[in-house]
């Protein structure tokens, strides 16, 4: 037999079978099904017309409203109420209330509902995410979850994978987001189509969770369909304490196949800026520093974990906004916003001159909380910069780790957070 | 089927986000996402688009996020078919699942033909044509993908499945 990779011993394990290999076409069981305010309306309109009576189990179906909540509009209104009574009905467990509630990729993990090995699936492109954990994870359509929340299963092409090798220890200031912000950069937003990534290297071994968590978000950037980092020292700490569910990490075997082996050395890499309007834009921040900016938004499902805030808050303190920026500060989730408040974080935020807001997804992609007019610049450490993407078609937005949109707020233009601090 | 429409050109990696802006996405109707659909690259596309029109565009179209949204707007647009070079993955499997026609074709569509001129397709055979004759073949789907796309989408195919009445 074959050398498998993780995901592809996964899927074989959620199809039954024994193997399955790259191209093979195939409907498996689903561990968990996650739908947001955008997409699970569309959903349940769908599970609706279906006819079905009931869902597969309550137990495994994630409803979250953090995009446009608190309910920015009427409209908006309308839609969380839509998951609001369909989780009441169906008794879904995992469903999340404003003040208790967080932006998906960052609430899932937090709350221990991914583990090692499990499928997930998520009406959300971004689900992706929970790959840092040893799952496959991968984003999907309304209908899919609307077929999931009926049957349990969605189908699937199985992935080849491309191994991307990081070597090196990382210079200060150059964290997970530095790294996929690069390799994307280097692939190109579809270098990754249709395939899964695969994250290794010492270089990935020495990030913390937030870390893996923040490279995995994006694997959909470069058109991935999944990323993963395989189960470490990290993950059973991270998991401890957090799931109690059983689980069985899976990993790749020694012989394993992969499409491609991408080796990168990252010891000399600088802070990354992905330029308007694609993520694969990215150079070192030297080449954009001077460009001047409206708006630094610090938050999303790509960066508004806690070693995020403490990354900006390590740059801000004593420092204050420049005044012709305004600076938007968004704790991911209810718990990472209560941290952040018992560590001073968000003193600091405020002290510094920045509007500190409750977990949503807000500006990420151009809701509210933020939304930029035409001709304004923004540096934000969310996941996507495509052209209108933060409101304006003619608004620009740059991309970067936390610690480049901190030092670029207290200068007003994009900056090396090694000349702030 | 065979369709006959007139042709909208896009370039290379159209994402979600340019298909219909996330400011519009409090509404789930095909008509009102449509009245937004491209503008932001188009702006002439949502005023002038006809029913029976096709989208021909570069690689990795629909690239970015998972919304149906895009595939409803641009069904709602009234497009027949998107032929691409390529497709975003979530955003192939949201057309064959929602019954939006698309065609995946190597060929530079977007630099041989001409916006406004008129392409016949067949969608069983893949057969592309345009108003030169010149024929262009697209990549067939594979037998399971082709049973959702006939059943008429995903929900439909569960239906089966389910052996539940259609509705
Ligand atoms: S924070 Fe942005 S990328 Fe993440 S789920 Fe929300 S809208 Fe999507």
């Amino acid at each position: 037999m074959a050398g498998k990779t993780m995901v592809e011993k996964i899927l074989a394990r959620g199809a039954g079978r024994e193997e399955v290999s790259p191209g093979e076409l195939i409907n498996v069981k689903v561990d968990l099904a996650l739908g947001n305010d955008i997409t699970a309306p569309v959903a349940i309109k769908e599970f609706n017309r279906l006819g079905v009576k009931e869902v597969f189990d309550p137990d495994k179906i994630a409803l979250v409203p953090d995009h446009f909540t608190p309910n920015r509009d009427l409209a908006a209104a309308e839609q969380a109420k839509v998951l609001r009574e369909f989780s009441r009905y169906h008794r879904i467990k995992h469903y999340y209330e404003v003040g208790r509630m967080g932006v998906e990729h960052a609430l899932l993990p937090e709350q221990g509902l991914i583990w090692p090995g499990q499928i997930v699936i998520g009406a959300d492109s971004h689900s992706c995410t929970y790959g840092a954990l040893g799952a496959f994870a991968t984003g999907v359509g309304s209908t899919d979850l609307a077929a999931a929340m009926a049957l349990g299963e969605a189908w699937f092409r199985v992935p080849s994978t491309l191994q991307f090798i990081y070597r090196g220890v990382l210079p200060p200031w150059v964290g997970g987001k530095d790294l996929i912000l690069y390799t994307i950069g280097q692939i190109g937003v579809e270098g990754a189509r249709y395939r899964a990534m695969e994250l290794c290297g010492e270089a990935v071994e020495a990030l913390s969770m937030d870390g893996r968590l923040t490279m995995t978000n994006m694997a959909i950037e470069a058109g991935g369909k999944c990323g993963y980092i395989q189960p470490d020292r990290v993950t059973e700490e991270y998991l401890d304490g957090r799931v109690e569910h059983p689980y069985q990490p899976v990993y790749s075997d020694p012989e394993a196949l992969y499409e491609e082996v991408y080796a990168f050395d990252v010891s000399n890499l600088e802070p990354q800026v992905a330029f308007p309007h694609s993520p694969a834009n990215s150079r070192p921040v030297g080449e954009a520093s001077g460009i001047e900016i409206d708006q630094v938004v610090i938050g999303s499902c790509t960066n508004g974990r806690l070693e995020d805030l403490k990354v900006a808050a390590q740059i801000l303190q004593g420092h204050e906004v420049h005044p012709r920026v305004r600076l938007i500060v968004i704790p991911a989730t209810q718990l990472i916003y209560r941290q952040a408040l018992e560590e001073g974080l968000l003193e600091i935020f405020v002290k510094a001159g920045a509007a500190v807001s409750t977990p949503t997804c807000g500006p990420c992609l151009g809701g509210h909380m933020g939304v930029l007019a035409a001709g304004e610049k923004a540096l934000a450490t969310t996941n996507r910069n495509f052209i209108g993407r933060m409101g304006h078609p003619e608004s620009k937005v740059y991309l970067s780790g936390p610690a480049v949109a901190a030092a670029s707020a207290v200068t007003g233009t994009i900056t090396h957070p090694g000349e702030v601090v | 089927m065979t369709i006959t429409g007139k042709v909208w050109i896009l370039q290379d990696d159209v994402d979600t986000d340019l298909i219909i802006p996330a400011r519009y996405l409090s509404s789930t109707k095909p008509e009102k996402l449509a009245a937004h659909c491209l503008e932001g690259i188009c702006p002439r596309f949502p005023l002038e688009v006809a029913p029976g029109d096709l989208i021909v565009a570069g690689k990795n179209f629909g690239c970015g996020s998972s919304r149906e949204h895009a595939p409803l707007a641009i069904k709602g647009a009234g497009i027949s078919c998107v032929i691409a070079r390529s497709f975003a993955r979530i955003f192939y499997r949201n057309a064959i699942n929602t019954g939006l026609p698309i065609l995946e074709c190597t060929a530079e569509l977007s630099q041989l033909l001409t916006p406004g001129e008129e392409l016949t397709v067949d969608l069983e055979q893949g057969l592309i044509e345009d108003r030169q004759g010149r024929r262009y073949q697209a990549m067939p789907f594979p037998p399971f993908m082709q049973q959702i796309i006939n059943d008429g989408g995903l929900i439909e195919h569960v239906r089966k499945r389910l052996d539940l009445p259609a509705r």
